[in-house]
C-alpha cells in the first residue's frame, strides 16, 4: 500500500468520535470523562468501558457522539449567563433574618 | 490577525493559573505546540508497548505475564487517553498517526533501544516509568485544560508500572549471580537513555521558553532530570545495584546528586533516526496499522449496514 492511499483512506474511514461520561459512585452525577472512536455505539460503550473504566472508575456509562452536543462557546460568556449575574435575590445571602436562639431550660 | 490585546490577555489568564479550555480563544501558535507535544507524547505510549510487549510470552511466571498484559493494555489506554485530549484542538486522530507512521512526527526515543533480557523489562518499569511519572505529575497542571486531565488520569495508572518494575528488579538484584548480573548489565545500558527521557539540556532546548512561559509545561528539562536523579540513586542503592556514572557525587551544598555528561551525540543520532530499533518500532507500527485496516473497514460496513435495515423498519 502506498503511504498515499493509505493516508486518503484513512479520511473516508475515520470512526465516529463519541464523548464518553459515566457515574464514579451511586448517588453521584455523571462525569466526562473523554472521547472515543467506535463505529457504533454498542463498541463505543465497550470501548468506554475498557478505556475509561478499567479500574471501576464507574459504575455507569454513557456514550455521546459528539456532534450531538450543543455547547455553549466563550464568546456566548457574557451576554449568555447574563441575566443570572445582577439577580442577588437568587441568593440565601442576600436575606437578613433574626438569629434563632435555643431556649435553655 | 492576532492583536496584541488577546495576546496579552491570554497571557494574563495562563499568569492567574486559569486552565485553557478547546473552544477558548488561543494564539495559533500556543495551539500548535500543544498539538506537537501531546500528540508526539500520544505516539510514545503507543510504541512503547513495543518492547516490552516483545517478553510477555517469555516473562517468567503465570504471574509475571499477568503483570506485564496489564501494563502494556495500561500504555495502550495512556495513548487513547492523550489522543482524546489532542483533537480537542480540531485534529483527527487518523491525522496525527499518518505524521507519525508516514511523516516527520516524533515518539520518545527511548523506545528505540532494544529490550534484550527480561530484565530489560523490569528495569524500564523502575527507571523509564519512574522518569514518566516525574514528567507527568508535572504535565497533569499543564495550561491546557483536556491535556492536564489526560495526564492526571495517566498519574493514577503510572505508579503500578514503576513499582511493579523496581518490586521485580529488587527480587532480580538480591537473586542468583545470574540474575544479578542480567539486572545490573539491563541498568547499565538502560541508565544514560533514560536520562535523555528528559530532553536537551534548558540551554539546548528550542521550544522551552514558549512551553514555559504559556505554562503547557511547568519545569525545565534539567530540573525534572535532576529531581529524577535525586530519587533513583536512592533507590539504586537500596538494592545494591550500581549506576554506570563515575561522576555521580554528592552535593552537600546544593544538596543534589551531580552526575556526568549525557552522551548527546547518541541522543540527537537516535532522535534522527539511527538508533538501533528505529527501523524497526516503525515496521512493526506501519505492519499493525496495514494490517487492521479490514477491521476497521469492517466495522465500518457493519454499523452502515445496521443503519439501513434500522431506517427500512421504521
Amino acid at each position: 500500500m502506498t503511504k498515499s492511499k493509505l493516508m486518503s483512506e484513512n479520511n473516508e474511514k475515520d470512526w465516529p468520535l463519541w464523548e464518553v461520561f459515566y457515574q464514579p459512585k451511586n448517588g453521584k452525577p455523571y462525569e466526562h470523562a473523554g472521547s472515543l472512536h467506535a463505529s457504533d455505539a454498542e463498541n463505543a460503550l465497550q470501548n468506554a468501558r475498557d478505556v475509561y473504566a478499567r479500574r471501576n472508575e464507574g459504575i455507569g456509562i454513557w456514550v455521546v457522539p459528539s456532534d450531538q452536543i450543543t455547547a455553549s462557546t466563550p464568546e456566548d460568556m457574557g451576554s449568555f449567563f447574563d441575566p443570572a449575574s445582577d439577580k442577588p435575590y437568587r441568593h440565601p445571602q442576600f436575606y437578613s433574618v433574626p438569629r434563632a436562639v435555643k431556649k435553655r431550660s | 490577525m492576532e492583536t496584541q490585546q488577546q495576546l496579552d490577555d491570554f497571557q494574563a489568564r495562563i499568569d492567574a493559573g486559569e486552565k485553557i479550555e478547546p473552544k477558548d480563544w488561543m494564539p495559533e501558535r500556543y495551539r500548535e505546540q500543544i498539538i506537537r507535544m501531546g500528540s508526539q507524547h500520544a505516539h510514545s505510549e503507543i510504541v512503547g508497548m513495543l518492547p516490552e510487549g516483545n517478553w510477555i510470552s517469555r516473562a517468567p511466571s503465570l504471574k509475571r505475564k499477568l503483570v506485564l498484559l496489564a501494563k502494556v493494555q495500561d500504555e495502550a489506554g495512556h495513548g487513547l487517553y492523550l489522543y482524546s485530549a489532542i483533537e480537542t484542538l480540531g485534529v483527527r486522530r487518523s491525522e496525527l498517526i499518518d505524521q507519525y507512521l508516514y511523516g516527520n512526527a516524533k515518539y520518545s526515543s527511548i523506545f528505540n533501544y532494544p529490550t534484550l533480557s527480561y530484565a530489560d523489562v523490569c528495569v524500564i518499569g523502575w527507571l523509564v516509568d519512574g522518569a514518566a511519572i516525574v514528567n507527568q505529575t508535572k504535565l497533569a497542571h499543564s495550561s491546557y485544560g483536556p491535556y492536564a486531565r489526560a495526564n492526571l488520569r495517566i498519574c493514577k495508572e503510572e505508579s503500578f508500572h514503576k513499582k511493579q518494575g523496581y518490586e521485580m528488579v529488587a527480587k532480580l538484584a538480591e537473586g542468583t549471580p545470574a540474575q544479578r548480573k542480567m539486572v545490573q548489565s539491563a541498568v547499565d545500558r538502560f541508565w544514560w537513555p533514560t536520562l535523555m527521557m528528559f530532553g536537551p539540556n534548558d540551554s539546548n532546548s528550542p521550544n522551552s521558553a514558549e512551553l514555559l512561559k504559556w505554562q503547557v509545561k511547568l519545569n525545565t528539562n534539567d530540573e525534572l532530570r535532576q529531581h529524577f536523579v535525586d530519587r533513583v540513586v536512592m533507590e539504586a542503592e537500596a538494592v545494591g545495584l550500581t549506576l554506570p556514572d563515575p561522576d555521580l557525587k554528592f552535593n552537600d551544598e546544593t544538596g543534589h546528586w551531580e552526575f556526568g555528561e549525557i552522551p548527546w551525540d547518541e541522543f540527537w543520532d537516535v532522535v534522527k533516526g539511527n538508533g538501533v530499533m528505529n527501523r524497526e518500532r516503525m515496521k512493526s507500527r506501519r505492519k499493525a496499522h496495514e494490517d487492521g485496516a479490514w477491521v476497521r473497514e469492517a466495522a465500518q460496513a457493519y454499523a452502515r449496514k445496521k443503519n439501513l435495515s434500522r431506517e427500512k423498519a421504521s
